[in-house]
C-alpha cells in the first residue's frame, strides 16, 4: 500500500476523533472535581446502544413514515449520548450527591457497563448496520493537501474538531466554565459565593458523560463500524483517562495527546501490512504501551536539568484540580 | 441595622450557640470578641447562611430575613471575609474576582477591580496566580469582591491574623471608609488592642452566650474578665525539679507554616520541666510542636532535640521522643486495628511477634492503665479517655521528651486527672513534657513553666508560680510587650 502524508494525517484525524470526544468529556468532569472512572465501560455500552438504535430505526417503517438513513444515524448518536449521560448521572448521584467513593463506583460501573454491552448486544453482533458516510465539505475539501486531511470526513470527525475550540472557550472565556473550574478547586469557596457546588458537579459530570457517549457511537457508527465482541474500542477509555492526567487537565494538551495516540494506531495499521511476518496482534496492541511509555517520558523529563527540554516541558505542566475525587459535604 | 435574636446552633450534642442576641447599627464597626470556641465564627457563619441555625431570628432593618445559604445572604447585601480564605489558589486574581459574579464581562470586571484597587490603595495584578499572593493580598481581593457585590453588611473573621502591619493599616483605613459610607461592619477578633481602637461597640461571647456588651470608651479590664470568665485563684503548680540537661533547644527558629508561622523562636527546655503553651489557636504552638518532632522543617535557625537535629527517627532513637497529636483517632492511632495490634506495632524491635506475646503485652497494659476494653477491642470503639490511656500505654519506657497537643481534649475530669498523674510519674526527673492547651487552668495546675504564643512569637515565658491568670490572658490577647527570655 502506498503511504502518502495526507492519507496518514487523515487517518490520524479519524482514529483520534472518538478519543478527542471522550478525553474532553473526562476533562470537563474532572475540572469540576469529579473522577468518572466508568469511561471504558461507558464507551462500549454507548457504542452498542448507538449501533442498535441506528440499525433498528433504519429498518423501521411506520405507515408512510420511513426513517431516512440520516435520521436513524442521528438517533443512534443521540441514544449513545443519552447512555453516556445516564451512566454519568448514576455515578454523580452516588459519588457526588450521596458522597460515596467516586473511584469505587466508577470501577464498578465500568465493568457493569462492559458486561451489559456484550450481553445486550450479543444478538446484534456481526450484523450489518448503518454507517456514517464521508461528507466532503464543498469548497474546503478541494484545498490541496489540507482538504484531504481535514475536510473529507464523516460528520462526527467535524464534531470532534468543533468540540476542541468550544471546550476551550467554555473553560476559559465563559461564566459557567469559570464556575466549573472554581468548584474543582474549592467547593466550599463556591458555596460561600452563592454557588451550589453539588449541582455544578452533577451537571458537569452528566454533560461530560454525553461527550463520552458520543465517543462510543463514533466507534460503532463511523470509525470502527459495527458491533461485536470485541468491538475494537476496548481500552480506549483508559487511554482517555491517562490523557487527561498527563495533559494536566488542559483541554488543548489533552487533545494533542489524543492525536498522538491516533498516530500510533495508524502507524500500527500501516506496519501490519508492511511486515507480514510479525503477528498483527503486536501492532494492534503496541499503541497502548507506547502511549503510556511516552506519557511517562514526558512526565520524567519535566524534572530535567536541560534548559531547552525544560522550557518545552513547562508547556505540559499543570496542577490537578485541588478537590479532585473528594466529596464535598455541606456543613 | 442587623439584629440577631435568640440564635441557637447545635452540632450533634455540642451547643455552639445558646440564645445569642446582637444588634449592629449601620455606619458602625461592631466588635465580637471571645476565647477559642466561644462561638464567634459560628455566629457569623449563621448570619451568612454558610451554616444553618437551629433556632432564632435575624432582622434586617426590623424585617425578618431568611438566610439559608450564602446565595441568600449575598442578595441581601451580607458578605463575609472568612478566617481561612475561601478562594481558588490556582486561578488568577481576575478569575477569583469574577467567580460567582452575575455578569461575566472580563474587560469590565478588570476596570472595576482596578478602580477598587485605586480607592483602597491596594495593588494587585489581575493575571497573577492567587497562590503567589500573601494572605493579606488574598484578603484584599476578597474584600473588593464583596464590595463589588454591593455588600452593605460586612463581616470580618480574624482579619489581621497572618497579615503584615502595612496590610493591616490599609485594611483598617478601608474599613473606616466603608463605615463612613454607611456600611455595617462586624469584626470578629481575639485581639483586644485592635478591637478597642477600631470598634464602636463590642459584644463578648463565652461558651455560646453573650456575656457582656460595651460601647466606646471601653473598660479593657472588664472586657478581659468577661472573655476569660472570673479568673480563678492561683492553684499550686507542681514543684519544679532541678534543672537537668537540655532536652529541646530552639535557636532563632523561623517558620512560615500556618497563619502565623514562627518568628525567631529561641528557647531551652530542660529535663524535669513541664512546659504549658497557651495562646489562641494558630498562634504558633502547633507549628512549634510539629517542628520539634521533625514533622515540619524550619525555614531558618537551629534546633537540637536530645543533642540531635530534630529529624523523624526510626528504630531505637525514635523511642526517646513521643508526640501525642490533638486528633487522637486520625493522627495518633490506627482505626481498624485493635488494642493488641497497637501493642504489637509499638514493640517494633522484632519482625515476628506472635499474637500470644502481643496478647500478653496488651493484657498487662490494660491492667496497668485501666483501659476499659479487651485486647480485641477495635480502637474506634474505645471512648476518648480510654484512647488516651492506650496512647499513654504505648509510650516507650526510654522516653525523655513528650510533646502533646491538647492532652486532655474530650476527657472528663477524672480521666484528665488520671492522665496528668500518670504523666508526672512517668517523667519523674529524667525527661520533659511540652504541651499546648486551650485550657488555662490546666496549664496553671500542671505546668512548671508557661509559654504564651502570640502571632508566632513567644510573648510570655515565666515559671508558673511567678505569673498570674491576668498576665497570661493579657499575653494571649497581645496586650503585653515581649518579655526577655527566661531560662
Amino acid at each position: 500500500m502506498e503511504i502518502t502524508l495526507s492519507s496518514l494525517l487523515a487517518g490520524i484525524v479519524i482514529m483520534a476523533a472518538p478519543l478527542v470526544l471522550a478525553a474532553l468529556g473526562e476533562t470537563l468532569t474532572e475540572k469540576a472535581g469529579v473522577v468518572n472512572l466508568s469511561l471504558d465501560g461507558t464507551i462500549l455500552l454507548a457504542a452498542m446502544t448507538g449501533f442498535l438504535v441506528a440499525s433498528k430505526f433504519q429498518s423501521l417503517t411506520l405507515g408512510f413514515l420511513v426513517a431516512s438513513k440520516f435520521q436513524s444515524l442521528t438517533l443512534g448518536f443521540l441514544a449513545a449520548a443519552l447512555t453516556g449521560s445516564g451512566v454519568a448521572a448514576l455515578l454523580a448521584t452516588i459519588g457526588v450527591w450521596l458522597g460515596q467513593s467516586q473511584v469505587a463506583v466508577g470501577f464498578a460501573l465500568t465493568f457493569l457497563c462492559r458486561d451489559l454491552a456484550y450481553f445486550l448486544g450479543n444478538p446484534y453482533a456481526r450484523q450489518k448496520g448503518p454507517q456514517l458516510a464521508t461528507l466532503p465539505i464543498p469548497g474546503l475539501s478541494e484545498i490541496p493537501f489540507l482538504g484531504k486531511v481535514l475536510f473529507t470526513h464523516s460528520a462526527i470527525v467535524y464534531v470532534s474538531f468543533l468540540a476542541i475550540p468550544c471546550c476551550y472557550y467554555f473553560f476559559y472565556h465563559s461564566r459557567l466554565g469559570l464556575i466549573v473550574r472554581s468548584v474543582g478547586e474549592n467547593p466550599e469557596g463556591c458555596w460561600a459565593r452563592g454557588i451550589n457546588p453539588i449541582s455544578v458537579q452533577m451537571l458537569a459530570t452528566i454533560a461530560g458523560g454525553a461527550l463520552i457517549g458520543l465517543a462510543g457511537a463514533a466507534f460503532s457508527l463511523a470509525v470502527k463500524p459495527g458491533w461485536g465482541h470485541p468491538q475494537g474500542c476496548e481500552g480506549i477509555g483508559w487511554i482517555a483517562l491517562a490523557l487527561v492526567i498527563f495533559g494536566s487537565w488542559n483541554p488543548i494538551r489533552v487533545v494533542m495527546g489524543a492525536y498522538f495516540f491516533g498516530l500510533l494506531q495508524v502507524l500500527g495499521i500501516y506496519f501490519q501490512d508492511s511486515f507480514t511476518s510479525i503477528p498483527p496482534q503486536i501492532f494492534q496492541v503496541a499503541p497502548f504501551p507506547l502511549m503510556i511509555f511516552t506519557l511517562v517520558l514526558i512526565h520524567l523529563s519535566r524534572n530535567t536539568k536541560n534548559r531547552t527540554i525544560a522550557r518545552w516541558m513547562r508547556l505540559f505542566s499543570g496542577k490537578p484540580p485541588k478537590w479532585i475525587g473528594r466529596t464535598y459535604k455541606q456543613s | 441595622m442587623i439584629e440577631l435574636i435568640n440564635i441557637h446552633k447545635t452540632f450533634g450534642k455540642v451547643q455552639a450557640l445558646q440564645g445569642v442576641n446582637l444588634k449592629a447599627k449601620a455606619g458602625t464597626i461592631h466588635g465580637v470578641i471571645g476565647e477559642n470556641g466561644a462561638g464567634k465564627s459560628t455566629l457569623m457563619k449563621v448570619l451568612t447562611g454558610f451554616i444553618t441555625k437551629t433556632g432564632g431570628t435575624i432582622l434586617h432593618n426590623s424585617v425578618e430575613i431568611v438566610c439559608n445559604s450564602p446565595a441568600d445572604a449575598t442578595r441581601m447585601g451580607i458578605g463575609m471575609l472568612y478566617q481561612e480564605p475561601l478562594d481558588f489558589p490556582q486561578l488568577s486574581v481576575i478569575d477569583n474576582f469574577m467567580a460567582g459574579a452575575d455578569d461575566f464581562s472580563p474587560a469590565q470586571q478588570r476596570t472595576t477591580l482596578a478602580k477598587l484597587c485605586d480607592t483602597f490603595g491596594f495593588s494587585l495584578l489581575p493575571e497573577s496566580r492567587l497562590e503567589e499572593l500573601t494572605v493579606g493580598e488574598r484578603q484584599q481581593l476578597e474584600l473588593m469582591r464583596l464590595i463589588r457585590n454591593g455588600t452593605k453588611i460586612l463581616i470580618l473573621d480574624e482579619p489581621t491574623a497572618g497579615i503584615s502591619e502595612k496590610q493591616q493599616e490599609l485594611l483598617f483605613t478601608a474599613l473606616q471608609t466603608l463605615k463612613d459610607d454607611g456600611a455595617t461592619i462586624l469584626l470578629v477578633s481575639h485581639k483586644l488592642e485592635e478591637v478597642t481602637s477600631l470598634c464602636d461597640t463590642v459584644t463578648v461571647l463565652r461558651q455560646g452566650k453573650v456575656v457582656g456588651e460595651q460601647h466606646r470608651p471601653f473598660q479593657r479590664d472588664d472586657l478581659l474578665k468577661a472573655m476569660f470568665d472570673t479568673l480563678p485563684e492561683h492553684n499550686s503548680p507542681p514543684e519544679k525539679k532541678n534543672n537537668g540537661s537540655p532536652v529541646l533547644e530552639f535557636n532563632a527558629v523561623c517558620s512560615t507554616v500556618g497563619r502565623s508561622g514562627l518568628k525567631e523562636i529561641s528557647i531551652d527546655i530542660h529535663a524535669g520541666e513541664v512546659v504549658g503553651m497557651a495562646g489562641v489557636d494558630g498562634s504558633g504552638q502547633s507549628v512549634f510542636l510539629k517542628t520539634s518532632i521533625g514533622l515540619l522543617q524550619p525555614e531558618s535557625g537551629n534546633i537540637s532535640r536530645l543533642g540531635q537535629p530534630p529529624n523523624i527517627s526510626f528504630g531505637k532513637k525514635s523511642r526517646k521522643t513521643v508526640f501525642l497529636p490533638a486528633d487522637r483517632l486520625s493522627e495518633g492511632l490506627f482505626p481498624g486495628l485493635n488494642v493488641r495490634e497497637h501493642h504489637i506495632l509499638a514493640t517494633g524491635n522484632s519482625v515476628f511477634l506472635t499474637s500470644q506475646k502481643g496478647l500478653k503485652k496488651s493484657q498487662q497494659a490494660i491492667d496497668a492503665y485501666s483501659i476499659r476494653g479487651n485486647p480485641d477491642t477495635m480502637i474506634e470503639d474505645l471512648s476518648g479517655g480510654n484512647q488516651q490511656r492506650l496512647l499513654l500505654s504505648l509510650i516507650p519506657d526510654e522516653v525523655q521528651l513528650i510533646l502533646m497537643e491538647n492532652p486532655t481534649r474530650g476527657l472528663d475530669v477524672q480521666s484528665a486527672a488520671w492522665t496528668w498523674k500518670h504523666l508526672h510519674k512517668r517523667l519523674a526527673d529524667n525527661g520533659a513534657i511540652v504541651f499546648a492547651s486551650p485550657d488555662l487552668e490546666e496549664i496553671m495546675e500542671q505546668a512548671t513553666r508557661v509559654l504564651v504564643f502570640y502571632n508566632g512569637e513567644i510573648l510570655l515565658d515565666k515559671p508558673t508560680d511567678k505569673t498570674t491568670y491576668q498576665e497570661i490572658s493579657r499575653a494571649i490577647t497581645g496586650q503585653i510587650s515581649k518579655s526577655p527570655s527566661h531560662s
